[in-house]
């Protein structure tokens, strides 16, 4: 009896002590990588940790490290892939060992950026040189530099599209549906793929936000408006995608989609189109040549949906690198994050935007400039805000779980009206935004 | 309880029953040196954190973020409150109800294996197999099963039916798939629990039984229910508590998508989607204290030992 009271004891303290372990201050606050001035003076070994396991499997991480010891003889960089990178970078930094450099997760939040990362510089000096700075700047200094810019629009294929009679890209969301009916009634093509079963693909329909209204301020919209109002994008959008789902343009069962089996499919032609990004078209050429099929065949024209008769294409960044607070070398670290947005060619090998706002356009945005479609920088002041809306209302706009719930209502398997969802969504972020406020 | 004051034995009647082994000392360090492994590990990897989510059940965490402040009983005020949290306990039913066919499959199964049956040793294996599997691994699995096309609809065509039925396409048909692949998964270890108590059971009173007459129906009902009363009650409180916390199925095959999402779920997804780990800390204690609750009062209502119940008041 009385050694089981002690066991009792014994754990109770370890478990005051465990739990006084959490929370950890971080004193290193505030700290600065400022840019080497001699490269050959820079040394240490720095650990990158990256979500592209592919590229550092297959050694093109390598290969860029190689490229960046000729200018930076004596810094060694060391790749950690991670494959669930947010769930474990997000543990990891409850520690002060996450790497040097790191691509910011989007778990933490805008404000504590300062007590986990090394200021790239202030937000005036660098917003003239690179797109995407207001994303992660706080109180006037950046902290996270992304090295590509994405641009969300339809992938298509082209063969099928045209086979429908289809060649000129629709400019209204009638328009796009009544060519999605056109590839239904004369190819043997699934007109849209949803990829519902592994979920991110329906994130991507957040990214329609400015798009639509041809608004640089749309995130600061959402965070002050309804996302759901008559005519707001994302309600556009939404509409859209449960139109589409509703007239049976969609898979005939989304439960059991597969993204892998997704790529081949549309570069064989099986698949005609799917809301992706910019991205995703490095990965359906390749899927074509593994295919043997023409990679030109696979497209990408941007939402269905014109202001003042010219198509708006939103840029938002991808993983922003940052600097680790408490790396021992952040001068190199910061020596590596400018290389590789500057000089690794990183985004020209994925087709994708450069941040450097003097570089041309990717090639695959040329059909774009021809077009005159509008790229539009977004206003990111009111992200935070947004992304804190988003927990709170527990609607997720950038998770799948809403429009998991959008397509089950449009095929029929949920019950209800599509306005009377609509005005659900409104109704938890407006109650969000109120318990903000108060 | 006298043990609590006692601590130094009267050496006269402790002593003498232990005088072979301790002589005069009760306590001696070996136990506990061999203890302190497992417990170590009992400690870090359970207590601990179960302390610690209690601790966070209190507070505003996020998961990451440096910063926590302490809120309260709010969350458990939060969770109270709102009833769409608790609704998704609607999906346990579908696996209680599971549970019961699943018990009933596998007491059939261990009543007819137990007597002498041909190819005996080969039907264990085959029931029992599917629990040896990674839940993972099976969650996969079913997913090429219900699958448009995929070996369900396969087989039904052999057998010349030419449904086209998308499995998990609705609600209701998506958690009975998902409820038919747990039951699939643990009948095999009811099962074997189930074995194991009637193989127990002495073989004279079957033979009696059999020379009185008894079919088998009888001798299951009058001589094996009653003599593995315990294990049925374990199993079923098991099966209640399992019912209430499934997990690793329905999220792997659909995500907790059309209307699967039982409250396992939906606490991940408060914890690591929507970045509340305080509130979801908070669900996972509910949870636990119902399952408590629910198998305290399953044991009022259903004490394994009949013979309780003649116990004078």
């Amino acid at each position: 009896m009385k050694s089981r009271h002690v066991l009792a004891g014994s754990i109770a303290v370890l478990a005051l002590l465990a739990s006084a372990c959490t929370g950890t201050g971080g004193s290193t606050e505030g700290a600065d990588a400022e840019a080497p001035g001699d490269p050959a003076t820079v040394e240490g070994t720095i650990t990158v940790l990256t979500h592209r396991t592919d590229l550092v499997q297959d050694g093109t991480m390598k290969k860029y490290a190689a490229e960046f010891n000729r200018t930076y003889p004596e810094v060694k960089v060391e790749f950690d892939g991670l494959t669930d990178y947010e769930g474990e970078v997000k543990i990891r930094m409850n520690t002060e060992d996450y790497g040097d450099v790191l691509m910011i997760p989007s778990v933490v939040q805008k404000k504590d950026y300062p007590r986990f990362f090394a200021s790239l510089g202030s937000a005036a000096e660098l917003s003239g040189k690179y797109r995407f700075t207001g994303y992660s700047t706080v109180d006037g200094k950046v902290y996270g530099q992304s090295p590509i810019g994405v641009v969300p629009g339809m992938v298509y294929n082209k063969r099928v599209w045209k086979q429908a009679g289809v060649t000129d890209w629709p400019t209204t969301p009638a328009e796009f549906l009544a060519g999605l009916k056109a590839v239904k009634a004369r190819t043997d093509a699934v007109p849209y793929y949803t990829n519902f079963k592994d979920m991110w693909p329906l994130t991507q329909w957040t990214n329609v936000n400015g798009s639509v209204g041809c608004d640089p301020r749309a995130t600061t919209e959402l965070a002050e408006g309804d996302p759901w109002a008559e005519g707001a994008d994302l309600r556009v959008g939404d509409t859209l995608l449960y139109d589409i789902v509703r007239s049976g343009l969609a898979e005939k069962d989304p439960t059991t989609t597969n993204w892998e089996a997704s790529k081949p499919g549309l570069a064989k032609g099986e698949i005609a189109t799917m809301w992706l990004g910019s991205w995703a078209v490095v990965q359906m050429r390749q899927a074509a040549e593994q295919a043997g099929t023409d990679p030109d065949d696979i497209g990408f024209m941007p939402f269905p949906a014109r202001r003042d008769g010219t198509f708006c294409a939103v840029t938002s960044p991808d993983y922003q690198q940052a600097v680790n607070v408490h790396s021992a070398h952040k001068d190199a670290a910061r020596a590596w994050i400018d290389w590789f947005t500057d000089r690794s060619g990183y985004a020209a090998a994925n087709l994708a935007l450069d941040p450097r706002k003097d570089a041309p356009l990717p090639a695959l945005l040329r059909p774009y400039e021809e077009a005159g479609v509008k790229l539009l920088d977004l206003d990111d002041t009111k992200g935070a805000e947004v992304k804190a809306l988003d927990n709170a209302s527990e609607v997720g706009i950038y998770k799948p779980d809403y429009r998991q719930d959008l397509v089950d209502l449009a095929r029929g398997a949920a019950d209800g009206e599509l306005a009377d969802f609509f005005d659900g969504l409104s109704g938890k972020w407006d109650a969000a935004r109120k318990a903000a406020g108060s | 309880m006298a043990g609590l004051t006692r601590t130094a034995p009267p050496a006269a009647t402790a002593a003498r029953g232990q005088v072979t082994r301790r002589p005069r000392r009760r306590w001696s360090p070996t136990p506990w040196l061999f203890l302190l492994a497992p417990l170590t590990l009992l400690i870090v990897f359970t207590y601990a954190p179960i302390a610690n989510m209690v601790a966070y059940s209190f507070t505003d965490w996020d998961g990451v973020s440096p910063g926590l402040h302490f809120t309260g009983a709010g969350n458990y005020a939060e969770i109270f409150t709102r009833a769409d949290l608790f609704r998704v306990f609607f999906v346990s039913g579908y696996y209680l109800a599971a549970s019961a066919v699943q018990i009933t499959a596998a007491l059939y199964f261990a009543t007819v294996l137990s007597f002498d049956v041909r190819f005996r040793a080969f039907f264990k294996g085959v029931l029992f197999f599917p629990y040896l599997i990674n839940g993972v691994a099976i969650g996969f699995v079913f997913l090429y099963f219900f699958q448009d096309g995929g070996t369900l609809d396969s087989v039904l065509r052999l057998l010349g039916h030419h449904g086209d039925h998308a499995w998990l396409g609705t609600s209701t048909s998506a958690n009975v798939s998902l409820a038919g692949v747990s039951v699939w998964r643990y009948t095999g270890l009811n099962f074997v629990l189930f074995l194991g108590a009637i193989q127990s059971v002495p073989g004279e009173l079957y033979e009696a039984a059999e020379l009185d007459g008894a079919n088998r129906w009888q001798q299951f009902r009058h001589i094996i229910a009653p003599s593995i009363r315990p294990v049925i009650g374990l199993t079923v409180i098991l099966a209640v508590s399992g019912s209430l916390s499934v997990f690793e199925i329905p999220y792997i095959m659909t995500g907790g998508a059309t209307g699967t999402e039982t409250f396992v779920i939906q606490t991940v997804k408060l914890a690591f989607q929507f970045n509340k780990t305080g509130l979801a800390s908070a669900a996972a204690v509910v949870l636990l204290l119902i399952v408590l609750a629910v198998t305290w009062v399953q044991r009022r209502l259903i004490p394994d030992d009949p013979d309780r119940k003649a116990e004078p008041v």
